[in-house]
């Protein structure tokens, strides 16, 4: 076996007091689908900026395709392509704009961008809607370009925090589809997020669960309900988790992001 | 260089798309001129200072520069808000080059709205003294540009919502602006006002334009410039080194 593509030794991540991620260690193989399970204020997201250098680990070390993430952060940033929790396209400039600045970010020579974006825009459905300002976009059609512009430079690992949060069941499906095509195509590696525990047990190779900072089981779905001694990944889940409600990240920028886009929807 | 420019091209795009901003750059300085040129003009004609207007012009040029590059702040902020930053603080780009192009960008689009009142002035009646020297002013403008919108992108990295920034305007654009020598010749104001004055950058850039459009200079331009630019570096600097530091 080669090494891991991605690898997390006893990292940590406090914001003052609070422990975000608490000494967590894993590994997720090349060509994996890893599903990153949790409630509300796990440490889901903190990990995933962590791993994509938006965040310094406290403690630890997060390496990402043979990189270090920390030392290397250049060549670990080439090295994947994300879906954030919240949307990150300029909305003010289109699906093409956005996909033509990500190419020039990512230095994808002149010729082959074009080609990519053409393919990438027609996999997602969006070739045709191209010149449309994005804030004219459904919030489906933003995911669709968010995961065609993260995979426009090739990425080793894709990152998608909560994709299908908030998505139709057409879109959903239509989603992972692209996702494990090109898992499936260019041996990419998929680390993921969802409150969809079918969505996991679905499409996840192995499945990570984590609460309170901690990463308290890991395993593929048969191996968790084996292990909590449930019938489906749903029961392990509440199992290992409990049943409390969790309050939403007291995260100042994610409560306004996320106010404003109740107010928008409305 | 095609990161840079991509970044400087989404600024300009932005621009030209916000129909808003396009008609606050016109209005807010011809405000500026018909009231104030008109309205004081004759009191300064009065005094024996010869056209208001003129002296004026080159002021309200360096203020529009001013006020439109500091927007380049709010761009940061909102983009932080709306969650574009992300997408380019996770590229494999130094975040010098992010902040920078974004701040060319910015200060192009800065440096047209100050032409785009020079264009309104000769309208009014304004000539200056050398057509020659218009390059020149351009030149300045744009440093002061580059100036500011560094200045603002290090401020937006840090202020969190448009109430946070509307406030370091009116705490330090405002004063900024006018206690320079935008409005008024520094020859006869009151002396603390006149050290004041002195020790704001802004003032020097304002002489310079001025130096060069109409002849007229408190400082003298070698001075002008070389204030001019050791603040371009220092607010590169500044702005460069907040927006390193900026959190998501
Ligand atoms: N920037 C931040 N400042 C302070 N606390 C934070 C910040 N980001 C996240 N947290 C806290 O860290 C914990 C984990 O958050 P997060 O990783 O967003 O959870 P999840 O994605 O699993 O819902 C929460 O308690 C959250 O409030
Ligand atoms: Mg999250």
């Amino acid at each position: 076996m080669s090494s891991p593509t991605i690898k997390l030794e006893h990292v940590t991540k406090r914001f003052g007091k609070v422990t975000a991620v608490n000494d967590v260690s894993f590994e997720v193989e090349k060509g994996e689908l890893f599903a990153l399970l949790g409630p509300n204020g796990a440490g889901k997201s903190t990990t995933i900026k962590m791993l994509t250098t938006l965040l310094k680990p406290t403690e630890g070390k997060l390496t990402l395709a043979s990189h270090d993430v920390m030392k290397a952060q250049d060549k670990a940033r080439k090295s994947f392509g994300i879906v954030f929790q919240d949307p990150s396209v300029d909305t003010e400039m289109t699906a093409y704009e956005n996909m033509e600045l990500h190419a020039a970010l990512y230095s994808i020579k002149g010729n082959e961008t074009k080609n990519r974006i053409r393919t990438l825009l027609e996999m997602v459905e969006l070739w045709d809607r191209r010149d449309t300002l994005v804030k004219n976009y459904s919030g489906g059609m933003k995911r669709r370009l968010e995961i065609a512009r993260g995979l426009l430079h090739h990425p080793h690992v894709l990152f998608l925090d909560e994709p299908t949060l908030g998505l139709d069941t057409q879109t959903r499906n239509l989603l992972w589809q692209y996702v494990r095509d090109m898992s499936r195509e260019e041996g990419m590696t998929v680390f993921f997020t969802t409150h969809y525990l079918e969505e996991a047990e679905m499409v996840a190779d192995r499945i990570g669960i984590i609460d309170h900072g901690k990463l308290i089981a890991l395993g593929t779905s048969k191996e968790l309900t084996k292990l909590t001694g449930t019938k489906t990944l749903e029961q392990a889940y509440l199992e290992l988790t409990g049943k409390t409600v969790r309050d939403e990240a007291a995260d100042p920028h994610e409560a306004w992001a996320a106010r404003h886009r109740s107010r928008m929807m409305r | 260089m095609r990161i840079l420019y991509i970044l400087w091209l989404r600024q300009v795009k932005r621009f030209f798309r916000a129909k808003s901003r396009i008609v606050g750059a016109v209005g807010q300085p011809l405000l500026f001129l018909v009231a104030l040129g008109y309205g004081i003009g004759s009191v300064y004609a009065r005094a024996g200072q010869g056209s208001y207007l003129d002296f004026l012009v080159p002021g309200i040029m360096a203020q529009t520069v001013l006020f439109s590059a500091m927007f380049y702040g709010a761009m940061i902020m909102f983009d932080k808000q709306f969650g574009f930053l992300k997408e380019t603080l996770v590229a494999p780009v130094s975040r010098f080059k992010i902040m920078f192009g974004g701040a060319v960008g910015g200060a192009t689009t800065a440096t047209l709205q100050g032409l785009l009142v020079f264009v309104i002035s000769l309208c009014l009646g304004f000539r200056p003294e050398h057509w020659a020297l218009v390059p020149v002013a351009i030149v300045i403008l744009g440093l002061l540009a580059v100036a500011i919108a560094s200045f603002s992108s290090g401020i937006g990295s840090f202020v969190q919502d448009m109430q946070g920034f509307q406030a370091i305007n009116q705490f330090l654009v405002f004063p900024l602006y006018f206690l320079s020598g935008a409005l008024y010749p520094l020859q006869h104001v009151p002396n603390w006002l006149r050290i004041v004055a002195e020790c704001n950058p802004m003032s020097y850039a304002v002489d310079a334009m001025r130096d060069v459009l109409i002849g007229q200079t408190h400082f003298g331009l070698a001075k002008d410039l070389i204030v001019l630019g050791v603040t371009v570096v220092t607010l590169v600097i500044f702005g460069s080194y907040r927006f390193r530091h900026i959190e998501v």
